[in-house]
């Protein structure tokens, strides 16, 4: 096949009483947004944990996207502004780290903006491909040729430690 | 197997402060050496490698390993101790979360050579030398250990059982680990022996729920004696660090960076502090939150991740090769 187009892998986090029930209405709606995200259903965009975001990253996602009520609509009244608060410390050490900005997003979008979202996220799966596939597990496991080295090291200890008589 | 246990002590990437810190247990020591045979203890005995190689295998009942994994003589160490010890604990912070030798990953092994052999001030190196694992001399091949490009914390190399927490352990922390081993009174393997509360339920200072506008430095201000440090502004990592230490810090007024290591139930030191941090800012204005969020946390990999970063989920900042930018490893560079 020639010129495979490279299809990135988006984990999305909705919250339950906004931005899956506008996931929702895509679908009823017939909205069209392309299958490249996985979204997750929580109760609030505030019960998702930065290391939910690392997670994903971590076991191998090439993208993340946030999504709840906008602000003043939580149905948890504060939650969402500590979503923002979360979202733009956690962005900033993503940035520390090496991570494009692109790869996150924090998007609000209540129950009847179907056609927000599924736009919200077409444009992010377009910019993620853009960027072309993260692996972040492949950072760590460029450690060298572990095992020959120890290998070495213990053909080294056989030949060399002996007191010779 | 003699009637006394076997005892082992090994470093790593490490500091010696661990070394320091058992010594800490005073007369104590006289009562380990009691209970037990030390087997190998490279920071206080005479010992070698090949005595422990030429070991059985489980024939050392308990080893006590300090230090991260960042050279091949290290790993082999690690699977050594692994391979003759019934029960391996990580013991301190550098075994367990990677510490400070584990902050090398916030940058690369090149930068890291061209700091050491060329650009520091105190380096004279005119031939531009830098070591070889294999080098040439008349008498034959010399070896040195290959030098990782991401250090590796304890548990990411070997199998552990336990976990002593602390940069280093408290001399009273390690008597209490003794005594649950010697008592065989050991929570589930793979378990931390530790407190399972935070420093701040050990810290004296108040709490009342208040906001602020911008952190502090600790050089910024003279902090009040009776009031939550985070709430003074100071970013302590008290809400996110496992007790054990008494709270030392925070009660003489200086914040908590988070020596003992993840609470019970938090994998990401760095997340926690994130979420802990977002709930005393003090605005809804996403710009406003920016600015006190990059002025007041200039480096967040060494606020969040400064004993956790080889442990944390992405363990590392990204390699050039990997899609990290260059513009963020000069940064790394020169931070
Ligand atoms: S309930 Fe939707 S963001 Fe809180």
């Amino acid at each position: 096949m020639a010129d495979e187009r490279f299809e990135p892998k988006i984990i999305a986090f909705l919250c339950n009483w906004c931005s899956y029930r506008a996931a929702d209405l895509a679908g009823t709606a017939r909205i069209k947004y392309e299958p490249n995200i996985r979204m997750l259903r929580v109760m609030c965009s505030g019960r998702v944990d930065p290391s939910f975001v690392l997670k994903a990253f971590a076991l191998g996602a090439d993208g993340v996207m946030i999504a709840g009520c906008h602000p003043g609509e939580c149905h948890y009244l504060e939650q969402n502004y500590k979503t923002m608060r979360r979202f733009s410390m956690l962005k900033h050490t993503l940035q520390a780290m090496g991570m494009e900005d692109d790869r996150v997003r924090l998007q609000w979008a209540s129950a009847a903006e179907g056609v927000l979202l599924a736009g919200a996220i077409n444009e992010m799966i377009e910019q993620v491909r853009a960027l072309g596939p993260l692996d972040w597990p492949k950072n760590w496991s460029e450690n060298g040729n572990i095992e020959e080295a120890i290998e070495q090291l213990v053909e080294e200890h056989a030949e060399a430690m002996e007191v010779p008589v | 197997m003699s009637e006394k246990g076997v005892l082992a002590l090994y470093w790593a990437a490490s500091c010696g402060g661990c070394e320091i810190a058992v010594l800490g247990i005073n007369e104590k020591i006289l009562d380990v050496a009691a209970a037990f045979d030390i087997v190998f203890w490279p920071c206080v005995l005479d010992g070698k490698v090949r005595d422990i190689e030429k070991m059985d295998d489980k024939s050392i009942d308990l080893c006590f390993f300090n230090g991260a994994i960042r050279t091949s003589e290290q790993e082999y160490m690690a699977r050594l101790m692994r391979q003759k010890s019934k029960v391996l604990v990580a013991f301190g912070s550098c075994a367990q979360e990677g510490c400070i030798p584990g902050l090398a990953n916030a940058t690369t092994k090149e930068a890291i050579f061209q700091t050491a052999y060329h650009d520091t001030p105190s380096t004279v190196n005119p031939d531009g030398i830098r070591p070889q694992t294999e080098t040439e001399v008349a008498e034959g091949t010399l070896y040195l250990p290959f030098f990782y490009e991401t250090v590796k914390t304890l548990g990411q190399t070997v199998d552990v059982d336990y976990y002593l927490p602390g940069c280093p352990p408290e001399p009273e922390r390690i008597w209490d680990a003794i005594v649950a081993i010697l008592e065989n009174k050991l929570p589930a393997p793979g378990s931390v022996i530790g407190a399972e509360t935070t420093v701040c339920d050990d810290c004296p200072r108040t709490r009342d729920e208040k906001k602020i506008k911008e952190f502090k430095r600790t050089w910024e201000i003279v902090p009040d004696p009776d009031i939550c440090l985070l709430e003074q502004g100071l970013v302590c990592c008290g809400i996110a660090t496992r007790a054990g230490c008494g709270a030392l810090c925070p009660t003489v007024g200086s914040p908590c960076i988070g020596c003992y290591g993840p609470n019970e139930g938090v994998e990401d030191f760095g997340a926690r502090m994130m979420t802990a941090l977002a709930s005393v800012i003090d605005s809804d204005d996403p710009e406003e939150i920016d600015r006190i969020i990059h002025e007041g946390i200039p480096d967040p990999i060494g606020t969040f991740y400064r004993f956790s970063l080889a442990h944390s989920e992405l363990r590392r900042i990204a390699l050039p090769a990997n899609g990290g930018s260059d513009a963020k490893l000069e940064t790394a560079e020169s931070a």
